[in-house]
């Protein structure tokens, strides 16, 4: 596809998309969000991309093949399973290593540890795949051509 | 309003064996987006339909709060709308590439596995 | 706990890192041998655990049952494991050499790794939700392996073998939405409770209707198994043979599992259908097996024999059938890998797979002819074979039961499944060749797997004491899982 107007929105919108996905991210603990529709935004912003300037921008832009990244969020999923059945003898248990319990009971702290990890590879994993299939499909269709 | 969601979800079943049975890869595609639609909502009545709050928890408490809704079917039909996605995309790639590469879109003209002339 | 997450862990774990090493092949087979390596140690020590103390569950992140998600692993599923790490171990060696470039490249072993997960992670799943979740994850690799080689006849194959599991996975979702509103659980040992004298009512048995339709659809029984013959023939022998040993075995066992723990197996509704089902899935299969032309096709309908007479044991449903029902499940799991690795061995000595066309590997392959021999007197349940006892023991169940209709057609069964088979065996070893063999000789990677199968499948029979121990303490607490849902739940009541 070659339109100005796309393109040119395309290169306000996709930083605006992907700090957002990273907002949803981080607020998905305690709110609605998460490393899912984090990762589909982050997609979104990519798929524009490839959408206005072509798959192969969209993969300069990505720096890393989509599957690559899919393998390092799982990598990242297991491994923060594997934490917390380390730490504290429970597949997937959640680990707070940087939380602090204060002399009158409150919490403290960081609240960074397994969990975030976890949503980080599924945020990676989303990415990845949905970029993966997408980009493929892409080239089946045969419409890009650049 | 449970019983109009029921006769939803047998319209919805109903559409989908019909496209699914029409032969060809797109409406066979059409038609499992229907069904798994169909199946999210059988989950969904299934948890009972009631007035119920969002179950979220503040953070002044440890639990939810009263008369929130049932969580478990949501967090149910959320995993099975992500696997469902997931096998889409998958049976959308193959069905394009079965149209390039075996050249149809019927079922029935896919006789490559399974030759007519088997003597 | 890390017993029961490992079978599970470490194939994921092996998917990923062949998914990040997957620019080199050399990388990729390492890290998938040892991989499968240690997932068929980690399958025997988790055996050994339960053989002693009985069976273990563990909760996902420290959420208690019957909220959370469980892993739970018996007798039977913690053998159902260890044999699934063998045959993987012996897959991916035969892997080597049978997979061509192509297929490695596009990602072979990350798929067969993320199989072996699902096929596991089904035999441990603690709750229904949980048991679908690993249907699709089996589905999916399944998938990819059947497409990576990317042939028309494999696209073909694969859409044929995606509608319809698609469909079945569609079903039991459904079913497990109605058990879920009938019930208000979905841990397997909690619904044991909660559905206690409830197997006659609509809701359950609309529910029970649904997750057999699905398993069934998954272990090929009539009129549900259009899938199997259409697919299994199409992608490498390697695949092949994962598939047969594994997947619908997997739909045997949640079938065994939910259907004694859930629903009830002796329901006459279940019962009556499991009966005729079984009986017809066993005459298709016979009479595909005996018709095809094509090596692989042949199998596949003997797949669904084996399938049929598993079928048939669950139809009488008494504590001896089921014996004989889960023996002959284990057993299976390896003949059936052996079998189909036999014929990917002789297929790759004759250059074809049509029998009309092969021929004359006796004078040039009697080894590779006496260990086929073998395979084939395990497939048909001749002794010494390990093929031969779990007949027995059905036959025996049916008599006492005087089920005079199923001991016949167990018999015609194995009889016809003598004669598929030695049909194959004088094609490919006695006939006339038509054309010259390509003159190859067996590599290591592909004899060696082959041989390793051929004497378990002989070992398994002379010294059966093994797994019909195994399954006389299975079907007793298939039976009466007491103590299966008081390891899951707790003592409390």
């Amino acid at each position: 596809m070659n339109s100005l107007v796309l393109s040119t929105i395309t290169r306000i919108l996709a930083p605006l998309l992907l700090v957002f996905s990273v907002f949803i991210l981080l607020r998905g603990h305690n709110d609605p969000g998460g490393g899912f529709i984090g990762g589909l935004i982050a997609a979104i912003a990519f798929i524009l991309i490839s959408k206005a300037e072509g798959r192969r921008q969209a993969m300069v832009a990505l720096r890393v093949r989509p599957l690559s990244i899919a393998g390092t969020g799982l990598l990242m999923a297991i491994v923060a399973g594997f934490w917390g059945l380390i730490a504290k003898g429970a597949f997937l248990k959640g680990i707070w290593p940087l939380i602090v319990y204060n002399a009158d009971g409150s919490k403290g702290g960081l609240p960074i540890g397994s969990i975030l990890l976890f949503d980080l590879g599924v945020f990676l994993v989303v990415i990845g795949g949905v970029c993966g299939i997408f980009f493929n499909l892409e080239k089946a269709v045969g419409e890009d051509t650049d | 309003m449970d019983i109009l969601l029921t006769l939803v979800t047998g319209v919805l079943v109903a559409g989908a064996s019909y496209l699914m049975m029409a032969g060809t890869l797109v409406r066979f595609l059409l038609g499992l987006v229907l069904i798994s639609n169909a199946v999210n909502l059988i989950i969904f009545v299934s948890g009972r339909l009631t007035y119920a709050g969002p179950p979220l928890i503040d953070s002044a408490s440890k639990t939810v709060a009263e008369g929130a809704a049932n969580s478990l079917p949501q967090a149910l039909i959320l995993t099975a709308i992500v696997i469902g996605f997931g096998l889409f995309a998958f049976t959308l790639a193959l069905s394009l590439r079965a149209y390039s590469q075996l050249g149809t879109d019927a079922a029935d003209e896919m006789r490559e596995a399974e030759p007519e002339d088997r003597t | 706990m890390t017993l029961l997450i490992s079978p599970i862990a470490i194939p994921l774990l092996t998917a990923t890192l062949c998914l990040l090493l997957r620019d080199s092949r050399a990388a990729m087979r390492v890290v998938s041998l040892l991989g499968t390596f240690a997932l068929a140690y980690a399958g025997a020590l988790l055996y050994l655990n339960v053989e002693t103390a009985g069976p273990i569950s563990a909760q996902m992140g420290g959420w208690d049952g019957p909220f959370g998600i469980t892993l739970v692993a018996d007798l039977l599923s913690a053998t159902l494991v260890m044999l699934t790490g063998l045959v993987g171990l012996f897959v991916v060696i035969f892997g080597y050499s049978d997979l061509t470039f192509g297929e490695e490249r596009n990602g072979h072993m990350v798929f067969a790794q993320v199989l072996l997960a699902g096929v596991c992670g089904a035999f441990l799943a603690g709750d229904l939700f949980n048991l679908y979740v690993w249907f699709e994850v089996m589905l999916i690799a399944s998938f990819g392996l059947l497409v990576v080689g990317g042939k028309s006849i494999q696209i073909d194959g694969a859409v044929k073998y995606v509608g319809l599991n698609l469909i079945a996975t569609t079903a039991m979702l459904a079913g497990i939405g109605l058990i879920y509103g009938a019930s208000g659980g979905l841990n397997l040992a909690h619904l044991h409770q909660l559905l206690d004298g409830r197997s006659g009512e609509p809701a359950v048995l609309m529910a029970a209707a649904l997750l057999l339709f699905a398993f069934a659809t998954k272990s090929a029984m009539f009129p549900l198994f259009f899938w199997l013959p259409a697919a299994y023939h199409t992608p490498s022998h390697t695949t092949s043979t994962l598939f047969a040993a594994l997947l619908t075995k997997v739909g045997v066992y949640t079938l065994l599992r939910v259907f004694t723990l859930v629903f009830d197996l002796q329901h006459p509704l279940i019962q009556s259908l499991l009966w005729v089902s079984g009986v017809l899935t066993l005459a298709v299969g016979v009479f595909g097996a005996i018709h095809e032309v094509q090596a692989r096709r042949v199998l596949a309908f003997l797949v669904m024999v084996s399938i049929g007479i598993m079928t048939l044991g669950m139809a009488a449903g008494d504590v001896a059938a089921l014996k004989g029902t889960l023996l002959y499940l284990m057993q299976t799991l390896i003949v059936t890998a052996a079998l189909f690795m036999a014929v990917g061995c002789v297929a790759y000595l004759s250059g074809t797979e049509r029998l009309d066309e092969m021929g004359g590997l006796w004078r040039s392959h009697p080894v590779v002819g006496g260990l086929f021999v073998l395979v084939m007197l395990g497939v048909a349940g001749i002794p010494p074979t390990s093929g031969f006892w779990p007949k027995v023991v059905l036959i025996d169940a049916f008599a006492s039961e005087q089920h005079w209709g199923l001991v016949i057609a167990v018999a015609l069964g194995s009889l016809g499944t003598l004669y598929a088979v030695m049909r194959l065996f004088s094609a490919a070893f006695w006939q006339e060749p038509k054309a010259p063999l390509p003159g190859l000789m067996l590599d290591f990677n592909r004899a060696a797997p082959m041989t390793a199968l051929a004497v378990l499948v002989v070992g398994l029979g002379v010294s059966a004491e093994f797994l019909i121990q195994v399954a006389d303490s299975a079907s007793a607490s298939l039976m009466d899982p007491k103590l299966y849902v008081e390891r899951v739940l707790g003592a409390r009541e």
